[in-house]
């Protein structure tokens, strides 16, 4: 297997921010204002707190929006800024700056979290009109905004770390926002504990970084790489690697993603299908140049990477939960995503272009959801879905609308991702392109699985549900991200837009055409077509309200493959054991010693008291003999 | 008349005398062979005066006289008050300052 070799792009100058680039504070200082008000003003603010949420992030995409421009109007080698605030740590030799850098690759980012997360915004507004802590809710969707943001705007690693931890605050706190739930407040902390071994990573590969190179700015460290000997760039990419399994929900930090379905369906829109959780792909894109100095820590992604791409696939098939079927199509996904950036410059702008069309497929698909249940009294259990097609068309439409895309088929946007992805997997290792394309037909069947039993067959309802279609404030986003994922790849692909736009920051390698573009198709589209025929024959009829027994495959699918058990043995056990262990050990060997010595002092005085017994005559005896004892002792001493 | 034969004496009347104290149930009789023990001493300190030709031995004998004196009287004083409330003179009744 040959990955490919380094080819270092044009780098771009990235001058000191002027002009309308003074402007890339505003892009996170406006969510955090809204945060800020929102949080802090408490119920004074519960009037017109959802509007004002609102308006933070469309703010900030206007702005966004102003400074793309300005960076197509400038030539490829100087688009982008950074912007020095202000010095913020200032240790002996160890100096980091507050300074955020627009690049091609970050401008890519915020355009995609300002617009998704606007429409996402605009949604909350109608899916959480019932809820009395609505205005809280946009508290907290702005911190993370601001979050995010602030993670992919960072041009130092630390700064980076800030906007990570802030991301997965703000996970912790929506996953858990339904906090009289005990299931859902179990899932934030699990959430946030598997994100912390992640997190341990990060600060690792920091602290490596700060050791190696002396600083952690993304100048610094691109430009030092080669100081570094190959088993240190190893470690440093391993680790990242690890931080970006942990919020990336990929193997083996995986098992935090199907509990967080319990938040609110935009929480599972925004953060766990659009933004959050492709921060692992931007750590590892941005990190291109320690990859380049490790191949083997860049063998270790594409490993990884596929083996979520299989699992979370599987997982997605067997799981009757709409929303956790779905959270298994995001880590399926996902694992592309993290493929491709394992195959090296070949890769990376594919990594991208498939975030930006996941983005926009995905959280269309997680909006559909939500208008589901909100249609069906927070129903999610596919089992008592279907024939909903009548009842909700506008949903009907969109949700179909990408299935197909994330399905791969064209002219929707899915297939002009996916399928660079799997060329690219081929052109480098046929093993890693087998997988892709195998994980391509899986995803045909899980999703038709999905569209069939929610809106089509026959109608499973029961007595409380009276599904209806949701308010144009919840269809109308749903529109835009379904118009955009039929139309994204078909405006980006055919110009290689893309591959131009982001060659000066991120490096990019054409990859070998190993079969002609008209068979590619052909074998794409019909391991899809494969797998959706499949699920057709399965599911066209009769779909049981109580889950079959299935095989043993599915069973373990619907147990996430056991990860939550494995995850219990490897970890959970050990640190029981230990714990017991100590306990056992500070009662019965501490306090028992301790014990002990006072059990011999309370002995020996017991046998030591009886000499006080009272009689004159024996006091007479002992005084005789201890007379008798000093005066033999005197004369053996004088003789 | 050599020293001897007295320091003989003294240590025998001084061992019957502690014996006596060990052995010796009722209280006065036990008084008796304490008084017997200070007896022996005083004998052996005349002795011990006339061999070195000092007077010291004789005056210490003297001392030893009154403190058994005081002694004597305090002591019978006790065992009355005793007898007086336990109408028992032993000596091992008087046990209760035990474990």
């Amino acid at each position: 297997m040959n990955i490919g070799t380094a080819v270092f792009a044009q780098e771009t100058v990235l001058a000191p921010a002027s002009g309308t680039f003074s402007l890339i504070w505003l892009l996170i200082a406006l969510p955090a204002l809204g945060a800020a008000v929102l949080l802090l003003g408490g119920r004074r603010t519960n009037a017109w707190g959802h509007l004002l949420g609102v308006l933070m992030p469309v703010a900030s995409f206007v702005v966004a929006a102003f400074l793309f421009a300005a960076m197509l109007s400038q030539p490829a080698a100087e688009r982008g800024a950074i912007q020095h605030l202000y010095d913020w740590q200032i240790v002996g030799a160890f100096k980091v700056p507050f300074s955020l850098q627009l690049d091609q690759l970050s401008m890519v980012f915020v355009l995609l979290i300002t617009f998704v997360g606007s429409l996402i915004h605009i949604y909350a507004i109608g899916y959480m009109a019932h809820d009395p802590g609505r205005r809280k809710f946009f508290g907290y969707l702005n911190l993370f905004v601001a979050a995010m943001l602030l993670l992919v705007l960072a041009d130092n690693y630390l700064l980076l770390y800030v906007g990570w931890e802030g991301v997965g605050l703000a996970s912790f706190l929506l996953i858990g926002w339904y906090q009289y739930k005990d299931s859902a407040a179990v899932a934030a902390k699990k959430a946030f504990i598997i994100n912390r071994v992640g997190d341990f990573g990060l600060s690792l590969a920091i602290m490596f970084m700060f050791a190696t190179f002396g600083g952690v700015t993304f100048e610094t460290v691109n430009s030092s790489i080669g100081s570094a000997s190959e088993g240190t760039a190893t470690w440093i990419g391993l680790l990242l690697l690890l931080a970006a399994c942990g919020k990336s929900a990929q193997f083996p930090l995986q098992a935090w993603l199907f509990d967080a379905m319990e938040g609110p369906t935009p929480v599972s829109a925004l953060i766990h299908a659009a933004t959050m959780v492709t921060a692992g792909v931007y750590l590892i894109v941005r990190s291109n140049a320690i990859f380049d100095a490790a191949p083997t820590a860049r063998l270790l992604v594409l490993i990884v990477g596929c083996i979520s791409l299989i699992w979370g696939a599987i997982i997605g098939c067997a799981k009757d939960d709409l929303k956790k079927a779905l959270a298994g199509s995001t880590m399926s996904q996902i694992g592309y995503m993290i493929v491709a950036a394992g195959l090296g410059p070949v890769g990376y702008v594919f990594a991208i272009f498939h975030l930006l069309t996941h983005g926009f497929f995905k959280a269309g698909l997680f909006l559909g959801a939500g208008s589901v249940m909100h249609a069906n009294n927070d129903k999610i259990n596919m089992r008592h879905l279907g024939a909903l097609r009548a009842v909700m068309m506008i949903t009907f439409v969109t949700f179909g609308i990408c299935t197909l895309a994330i399905m791969g088929i064209p002219p929707f946007a899915g297939f002009f991702s996916k399928d660079d992805i799997i060329k690219a997997a081929f052109s480098q290792s046929p093993v890693a392109g087998v997988v892709t394309l195998i994980g391509a037909g899986i995803t045909g069947f899980y999703m038709t699985r999905i569209f069939l039993m929610t809106f089509l067959g026959k109608a499973r309802w029961e007595d409380d549900q009276h599904p209806h279609e949701s308010p144009a404030v919840m269809w109308i986003p749903m529109v835009v991200l379904a118009i955009g994922a039929t139309i994204g790849g078909v405006l980006m692909y055919p110009s290689h837009w893309l591959e131009t736009w982001l060659e000066p920051a991120v490096p990019y390698q054409a990859y070998t055409q190993v079969l002609p573009e008209w068979l590619w198709i052909i074998i794409t589209v019909g391991t899809a077509l494969i797998g959706i025929s499949w699920a057709v024959a399965l599911y066209r009829r009769e779909v049981p309200v109580t889950p079959p027994a299935g095989s043993l495959l599915t069973r373990a699918a619907r147990e996430e493959l056991y990860g939550n058990e494995i995850n219990e043995t490897l970890t959970m056990l050990p640190g029981q054991v230990l714990t017991r262990s100590s306990v056992f050990f500070d009662n019965r060997v501490v306090d028992g010693f301790v014990n002990a010595m006072a059990a011999v002092v309370g002995g020996v005085s017991g046998a030591l008291r009886t000499v006080q017994n009272g009689f004159a005559r024996s006091y007479a005896l002992t005084m005789l003999g201890g007379a008798v004892a000093l005066v033999a002792l005197l004369v053996l001493v004088r003789l | 008349m050599t020293p001897n034969y007295y320091i003989v004496l003294s240590a025998l009347l001084f061992t019957i005398g502690a014996v006596g104290v060990l052995v010796r149930r009722n209280a006065i009789v036990l008084f008796m062979c304490v008084e017997l023990m200070l007896n022996a001493t005083n004998l052996a300190l005349v002795t011990f005066a006339r061999v070195h030709g000092n007077l010291s031995g004789q005056v210490m004998a003297f001392f030893v006289m009154v403190v058994a004196a005081a002694e004597v009287v305090v002591g019978l004083a006790i065992i009355v008050t005793i007898f007086r409330s336990r109408r028992s003179a032993s000596v091992d009744e008087a046990s209760l300052l035990k474990y």
